[in-house]
């Protein structure tokens, strides 16, 4: 396979300028913000973008016509948080064929200002309508929730091992000025903040804010053209599960990031030992366990104390969720956005918490709760 | 819908309504079933896996050739979180449990759980459940309550 035809880079990769409470941006205004400063990394100008991908709200169309680009290619894939993973990979299928040389994929979110934002409350026509918003079901925290109950019972992971994820990317956090909550926290913290969903507690729940980035995906043949080293994308994966959380194929895995994981990692010709840097999406402490076991990096059951034991922290031997993760550095709602960027910034070694030079990075989306997964491979060097 | 209404009570004005379902024509002979006080689902007639939530094909091979039957009714619980911030309806129960239920034939449901208080040392998993029928709105929701072992 020849790596100038084929091979693709992320070229420029920026987030809004602050993040948090923004009543003062749309989500609209968010995702143009993101959407300059990531053009602009990459040294561009919007007349250079051919192609756009984002989520149905506001949509690509509203993007590109509020930017003033013309695309040739567009993507409006809206499969929840992950939704910017797989832009990136049906972007880098686009550009190997040719519809597209230059894609701009944004993300913008008023989370927590709620300023122009799309209801998400399903029809009560729909499934989820039908056989689940009867229950009392309340958004995410009431339903991404629901496994983690029957791994603990199956597992053994206690409530400690739980509440130790929290701890462990509080510590990553703590390096990280743009992080929303820096200070230290300790198992005992998290154990007595207040219950939301048992067994979860505040702290093992994300943050809810405000904010945006996009992404500049190109043709790695421009390596070099930019004004920062390209960060190539070297597999990418994608996997859709289940429209409701009660219809996930087994409690206690994600069938999702595992499928989507093994794609991007046979694609990259890698194996999880050769991983430097990891991202999982954490909506929910729950979840990077649910992602190291699922991408193989630890066998099942053994995510939990894999972390409670150190290894996923500042110093540890895998470094996970290095910007603070959704528990403490942001999460606008479809944080995935956010992953990603990290993962860029710790290839480029430009993270605010800077890994030992990661030659490979990879981003594990969830979308919904548990619906839906993107599997990033990034790299320094082309495969 | 070729049934008949049930007569609807005065509604309360006080509490905001819970969440209602409403059926499409897939899905209506479950909420039948459930009027009925059966908890009617699907299985496939060629490779006989049954299933839930309702649809008009076999989610295991793709056959099209599927009929409905009655389920046992009974259940094991699955996991579950207990809810302390209510959904709409919900302000007077929280915290509630929001469940998930395996049913003996198989498939899985999400409910809530009723004659049992809603608590981590009552809620244990794997404790056999068997359904029960709330009445909401127009409606009979199935739901699930503790039942003895063997029943």
């Amino acid at each position: 396979m020849s790596r100038g035809q084929r091979g693709v880079i992320i070229a420029g990769a920026a987030e809004t300028n602050e993040l948090g409470k923004l009543p003062g941006y749309s989500t609209l205004g968010l995702h143009i913000e993101g959407a300059l400063n990531a053009v602009a990394d990459a040294g561009l100008t919007l007349r250079d973008i051919d192609g756009i991908a984002t989520v149905s709200a506001p949509g690509p169309v509203q993007v590109a016509h509020a930017l003033g680009i013309t695309p040739d290619w567009i993507d409006g894939t809206s499969v929840g948080g992950t939704s910017f993973l797989l832009h990136v990979r049906h972007a880098a299928a686009a550009i190997r064929a040719g519809y597209a040389r230059t894609i701009l994929i944004t993300h913008g979110e008023s989370g927590r200002s709620r300023v122009d934002v799309a209801r998400m409350a399903p029809a009560p026509t729909s499934p989820a309508g039908q056989f689940e918003t009867p229950y009392g079901t309340l958004g995410p925290t009431t339903t991404f929730t629901i496994p983690a109950l029957r791994y603990m019972k199956e597992y053994g992971l206690t409530h400690e091992q739980l509440a130790y994820v929290a701890v462990a990317q509080r510590r990553w956090a703590a390096k990280n000025p743009r992080a929303t909550f820096r200070d230290p926290i300790t198992v005992d913290d998290v154990l007595a903040s207040r219950m939301v969903a048992y067994p979860f507690h505040l702290l093992e729940c994300c943050l809810v804010t405000d904010g945006g980035g996009a992404l500049v995906v190109t043709s790695a043949d421009r390596a070099g053209e930019f004004p920062h080293p390209a960060v190539h994308v070297l597999g990418t994966g994608e996997s859709s599960e289940t429209p409701m959380i009660s219809q996930m194929v087994d409690f206690t895995e994600s069938q999702a990031f595992r499928l989507a994981g093994q794609a991007a990692f046979a694609e990259a010709g890698i194996a999880a030992s050769d991983v430097g840097h990891l991202m999982v999406y954490d909506a929910f402490a729950h979840v990077p366990i649910y992602g190291l076991e699922a991408l193989g990096f630890v066998a099942k059951g053994e995510g939990g104390p894999f972390i409670a034991d150190g290894n996923t922290e500042p110093g540890g031997r895998l470094p996970l969720n290095t910007n603070g993760g959704g528990l403490s550095y942001t999460h606008t709602g479809m944080y995935g956005m956010f992953a990603i960027q990290e993962g860029v910034r710790q290839i480029r070694g430009e993270a605010a918490a800077q890994v030992e030079g990661p030659d490979i990075s990879v981003i594990v989306g969830n979308g919904g709760m548990f619906s839906t997964s993107g599997v990033l491979v990034l790299g320094r060097q082309p495969r | 819908m070729t049934a008949p209404l049930p007569d609807k009570t005065v509604p309360d004005k006080t509490v905001p309504a819970k969440a209602v379902p409403v059926p499409t024509p897939e899905t209506q002979p479950f909420w039948d079933g459930c009027a009925a006080g059966e908890l009617r689902i699907q299985r496939c007639t060629d490779c006989s896996t049954p299933y839930f939530y309702p649809r008009p094909v076999c989610p295991a091979c793709g056959s099209t050739r599927v009929e409905w039957f009655t389920a046992s009714g009974r259940a094991s619980l699955y996991s579950y979180v207990i809810n302390h911030r209510p959904a709409r309806g919900f302000e007077n129960e929280a915290p509630y449990a929001i469940a998930v239920v395996q049913l003996a034939e198989g498939p899985r449901m999400m409910t809530n759980l009723t004659g049992v208080p809603n608590t981590p040392d009552d809620l244990v998993l794997d404790m056999p459940l068997r359904v029960v029928f709330e009445q909401r709105g127009d409606v009979s929701l199935p739901v699930f309550t503790p039942a003895e072992e063997g029943r």
